[in-house]
């Protein structure tokens, strides 16, 4: 597959959200303004990026030659939740106003199945480490689309008349489903 | 013995992990496809949970409380491989079908969240029951969900067909839409069900002591996306 392809399929085809259905608790968690929306989506780009290129390198580097691929899941984790707790750190010494708006979101992302998904998924796929950071790169701007679009949905809805039962949680999942529905239609794309 | 059995009830119905909860959405809504799927992911969760709240609970006074989370994650990861191992040498087809989700249980909020809530502040037998309890309540909502998604997206129900002849299966059902829309509605109708219930009372004459929102935990899900 062509750069181009792995990253059209990854921000449309095969939407991280809507296409997959991962990273959903921070989908309907985080989708209640836009300001929110874009702060969490950035920090997914980043921090998915970085996850993938060091559990790329530690893949083929440490666990292959050593024998130990079943400890994939195990090894992945402590290596996201480690770097997410060092990005916290340095953010906060180097670059303090980046730290004071995306800070919050950093801890959160730690359990955000986006971030581990996508590093399990780059080694089913075999990506070499050009396409694996590219693939990171463009789910976390597809995590970042369907969660801006979803704020953007969500803010309307505030002034709407919304069935009593329906308020809340339940018609944001209904919506999910229909935007769900129209990101089928780039099915055929690739 | 009575608080045990208090534990082991509520994650049936009052805290039903992922519809009351709304804890641990992606395996609800990506692996329900079929009935079986349902409850073998459920069954997964099942035994990380109940035995990482039995682990959690039974080293929660070594544990240093500002590296809690790490070692809370490494207990559940563990346990997590180890089911990864099992499935693979046990049920290797629902491995395959359950796919990616087997590994990503470690980033499930519910166990995380059960062992920050419950089990790191309360003693062995009771972490258990906790754990059984969620656990089972997970598997039941799972597989509900699977079965709704299962007979009207593919007429079948655990693969054996029960709708009648000439049934069009609605395709939607199976695909990723169809895991929001059925999710969504089943909130709705519970939600429909406890403000009947409270109307009911209200009109009997008790006091309108309860909150006009029932049981809906919507509120709440913003401080536990995790």
């Amino acid at each position: 597959m062509s750069v181009f392809e792995v990253f059209i399929s990854a921000i449309f085809v095969n939407n991280i959200v809507l296409a997959q259905n991962l990273g959903n608790c921070p989908y309907l968690g985080c989708s209640k303004e836009k300001g929110v929306a874009l702060g969490m989506g950035t920090s997914v780009i980043f921090v998915t990026v970085m996850a993938t290129l060091c559990t790329w390198l530690v893949q083929k580097y440490i666990l292959i030659p050593t024998g130990l691929e079943y400890l994939q899941t195990l090894v992945f984790i402590l290596i996201i939740a480690s770097l997410v707790q060092f990005v916290e750190m340095f953010l906060k010494k180097a670059i303090p106003p980046l730290y004071a708006s995306l800070g919050i979101f950093l801890p959160l992302i730690t359990t955000n199945c986006c971030v581990l998904g996508v590093t399990l998924l780059v080694q089913r796929e075999q990506y070499d480490l050009m396409d694996a950071l590219i693939y990171a790169f463009a789910t976390g701007a597809g995590f970042l689309l369907a969660l801006l679009l979803m704020a953007g949905v969500r803010e309307r809805l505030e002034t709407c008349r919304v069935p009593k039962a329906m308020a809340g949680t339940p018609i944001a999942l209904i919506m999910a489903g229909i935007m769900s529905l129209s990101f089928m239609a780039f099915k055929g794309m690739v | 013995m009575n608080q045990f059995i208090q534990e082991l009830t509520k994650g049936l119905w009052k805290e039903l992990p992922p519809f009351r909860l709304l804890l641990g959405l992606c395996p609800v809504l990506a692996v329900t496809k079929s009935a079986s799927n349902g409850i073998g992911m459920g069954m997964a969760v099942l035994f990380v949970l109940t035995l990482s709240n039995m682990l959690i609970s039974l080293v929660r006074n070594i544990i240093p409380s500002k590296v809690r989370i790490a070692c809370f994650i490494t207990i559940s990861a563990t346990l997590v491989v180890a089911v990864e191992l099992l499935m693979q040498a046990y049920a290797y087809p629902l491995y395959l079908q359950l796919g990616i989700f087997v590994p990503l249980i470690v980033v499930n909020c519910i166990i995380l969240g059960r062992a920050e809530a419950f089990a790191a502040k309360n003693p062995v037998h009771l972490a258990i029951a906790d754990g059984l309890g969620m656990g089972l309540g997970f598997t039941m909502s799972l597989t509900f969900l699977g079965s709704i998604r299962e007979i009207l997206g593919a007429g079948t129900w655990f693969g054996y067909p029960v709708m009648w002849d000439g049934f069009q299966p609605f395709t939607i059902m199976v695909e990723a839409p169809g895991a929001f829309l059925c999710l969504g509605l089943t909130l709705a109708a519970m939600n429909y069900g406890t403000r009947r219930q409270l109307m009911k009372r209200n009109r009997e004459g008790s006091e309108a002591s309860a909150s006009p929102c029932g049981g809906c935990r919507a509120c709440s899900i913003g401080k536990s996306q995790d």
